[in-house]
């Protein structure tokens, strides 16, 4: 829990920043307030995302993502292990959002599945849904300390006060954004947010790039610093992975980034799915995430990039990297990098962009808590069938409830010196499990209902058995017995989760009995429709709209970034 | 492309230029003026690219040119959010979304983007 560099991260924001950052605020609170008034069909026709045009589900998409964990995680693994950083984009998000669009996006639109406990209560009856919905609040409310913490973090650099005061004023903040209708018009945050951290990410690399002397000096610089070569080449990436062979390296990135945890991720993932199934019509639906993935592409060389200039330029990394110090925060290489090159001013967009993605990163892990608790876990196991008010109320304390917690699971994230390390394991726990049984599940019809919750428990089991048994994947709870670490943990503990999952899930499926076919339809691939699978229109589109093509040109395009920066 | 889209995707090519508004226009057409998210866009990157010219004019202090490595970074940066700002009111101008009242009739219930209010998920 040592903020290593604590004492010298300080951002000194003057009058103009605040200014920048209350503009941004204003602007998402009117448009929430003019939402929930219904002040306009036209901001009516916008929020319902439907009809929208294709660039801003598109950017909507990939927006949600774009938080605080993507920002601060990813220049943290920036500058600490390189260029590897950029599989993380380049292998574990365009090929599962391609999947998504191509393979997925048909079956859950023509089946009507609208979130995943809805799917797993339809498909498996109440225990994998009980499993489900209770793994998946958990895993909001952890999430939700990671963005808290990241959040706090921030306040603590422009205020100084100290890490638990800057927590409670980071929840307080959270909550009035929740309470004052800053989720009610998120297709506009989404999209404004990207613009701003945009206009706020691509000076900081252009500048930091200046001040290191161009692309050809960040090279040399990286060359003869303590990364050195190992920093400038992707694969095999041991540093990322923290495996020392270079073959098992490949794999675990391959398999356990690239396949389970990013596929378990993007497809699994409701927030963004529905996104995409607002839209008119499936061919939109498909393009969503695909439109998605051009930015997705792009959007490295302006979070690592960043990290690898700190890695060199700013002092304080300088010194931790070459140290090889364990409790330094490369969480914070950011922070440091703004604060070494932004002037006044363009560090106040900065701070809004950063401020606006964790708030919104945050709330959208409550409200996800709110509406699981209240509806999934509430209603349907502990009180049926009292009126809306009573839920609404529920929910109401649901989220004051989560967001306390949130306070504690953010003393947890602040405990991992990358927080790469510690979502990777959250995401091996509850994502990786739950991945493979709803493929199982949507693609095999004789998997039973016992099955599917017997599934889940042993894969999440499986996932925390790595964990336990790694180095340092669960900090002082894990007990090294075996050789891994970092990133690397967590990417062989996803793959044992999925492994286990799909190996039980068969064996239980075998000596119990199947649902009748009749009640599978729409739920598992082969029992569902082709006419709701396809789009009868499809044929009359462009190819700069047709889903399959961009996905094409967009594989061939990441196929061409992995190699050019391998 | 039925139910909204870019006008120039539809059959009936509108002149160039028409300007959005957020009144229903003259004739059946309504487009989303002010409430277009690429209005608020330009709005907001605009303010920031004024607000940030105006600094890098008046106060481009020698620590700040330490920081960037000698580049009035508030000016550039400023004048290119101001153009992105520019291109985005150009393209609202020439390609406003049309809002289909059908469409809207239909989702009228449908609650906001985040399904936030929506009873269950």
């Amino acid at each position: 829990m040592v903020l290593a560099a604590d004492e010298t991260l300080r951002l000194d924001a003057n009058a103009v920043d605040y200014t920048l950052v209350v503009a941004y605020f204003a602007v998402v609170m009117l448009i929430g307030f003019a939402a929930r008034r219904r002040v306009s069909d036209s901001l009516d026709f916008f929020l319902s995302g439907r009809s929208l045009p294709a660039w801003v589900t598109g950017l909507a998409f990939i927006s949600a993502n774009l938080g605080a964990v993507e920002i601060i995680g990813m220049s943290a693994n920036g500058a600490q292990f390189g260029m590897a950083t950029f599989h993380y984009f380049w292998i574990g998000a365009v090929p599962a959002m391609l999947f998504l669009g191509v393979v997925m996006m048909p079956f859950y639109y023509g089946s009507k599945v609208r979130s995943v406990p809805e799917f797993m209560r339809r498909r498996f009856g109440t225990g994998a849904h009980l499993v489900n919905a209770l793994s998946f609040a958990i895993a909001q409310v952890l999430i939700a300390g990671i963005n808290l913490y990241l959040l706090a973090n921030i306040v603590n650099a422009l205020l100084g006060w100290p890490l638990w005061v800057s927590l409670i004023l980071a929840a307080v903040i959270v909550l009035s954004y929740i309470t004052l209708g800053g989720l009610s018009a998120a297709i506009y945050n989404e999209v404004l947010q990207f613009f701003v951290i945009v206009a706020a990410l691509l000076p900081l690399t252009l500048i930091g790039l200046h001040r290191v002397g161009g692309v050809g000096g960040l090279v040399d610089k990286v060359r003869a610093s303590t990364g050195g070569e190992a920093d400038l080449r992707s694969w095999p990436g041991e540093g990322l992975s923290g495996i020392d062979n270079p073959v098992l390296s490949v794999i675990g990135i391959v398999f356990g980034l690239g396949f389970v945890l990013s596929f378990g991720y993007w497809t699994t993932n409701f927030v963004e799915v529905q996104r995409a199934m607002a839209t008119k019509s499936l061919s939109a639906a498909r393009s969503a995430p695909i439109i998605g993935s051009f930015p997705k592409m792009f959007i490295p060389f302006i979070v690592i990039i960043p990290g690898m200039i700190a890695a060199v330029l700013v002092n304080d990394v300088t010194t931790a990297k070459a140290a090889a110090d364990p409790d330094f925060d490369y969480n914070n290489s950011i922070l440091l990098l703004i604060r070494d090159v932004l002037p006044n001013g363009l560090l106040g967009v900065a701070i809004a962009g950063l401020l606006a993605s964790f708030m919104a990163g945050m709330a959208a892990n409550i409200s996800a808590f709110n509406t699981v608790f209240s509806y999934d876990l509430w209603q349907q196991y502990v009180k049926k069938d009292r009126p809306d008010a009573y839920y609404l109320a529920v929910g109401r304390w649901a989220t004051v409830g989560a967001t306390v917690i949130a306070i504690f699971t953010a003393l947890i994230a602040a405990g991992y010196s990358n927080l790469m390390d510690y979502l990777q394991t959250l995401f091996g726990f509850f994502n990786a499990p739950l991945f493979a049984t709803f493929i199982l599940g949507m693609f095999w019809k004789r998997m039973t209902p016992t099955a599917g919750w017997t599934g889940l428990v042993s894969g999440t089991l499986g996932a925390i058995t790595v964990a336990v048994l790694s180095e340092d994947s669960l900090g002082g709870l894990s007990v090294g017995a075996l050789p891994l670490s970092g990133q690397g943990a967590s990417f062989v503990a996803a793959a044992t989760a999925f492994v286990v999952d799909i190996v039980v899930s068969v064996a239980v499926s075998m000596v119990t009995r199947p649902k009748p076919v009749a009640e599978l339809a729409g739920l598992v691939y082969s029992e569902t429709p082709k006419e709701t699978r396809t789009d009868p229109e499809a044929h009359l589109l462009p190819w700069y709209s047709s889903p399959t093509k961009l996905a094409g040109i967009a594989l061939v395009m990441v196929v061409v970034l992995n190699v050019i920066f391998r | 492309m039925s139910t909204a889209s870019h006008a120039s995707d539809n059959a009936g090519k509108p002149a160039s230029g028409k300007p959005a508004s957020g009144k229903p226009a003259s004739g059946q057409k309504h487009t989303a003026g002010a409430y277009d998210v690429r209005t608020v866009i330009a709005g907001l990157i605009g303010f920031y690219g004024i607000v940030l010219t105006v600094v890098g004019i008046v106060d481009n202090s020698e620590s700040d040119r330490a920081k960037t490595g000698d580049v009035n970074a508030n000016l550039w940066a400023g004048i290119a959010m101001i153009v992105v700002a520019l291109v985005f009111v150009a393209w609202l101008r020439l390609r406003p979304v049309v809002v289909d009242p059908a469409a809207l009739e239909k989702q009228a219930d449908e609650g906001t983007s985040d399904g936030s209010d929506l009873p269950k998920q």
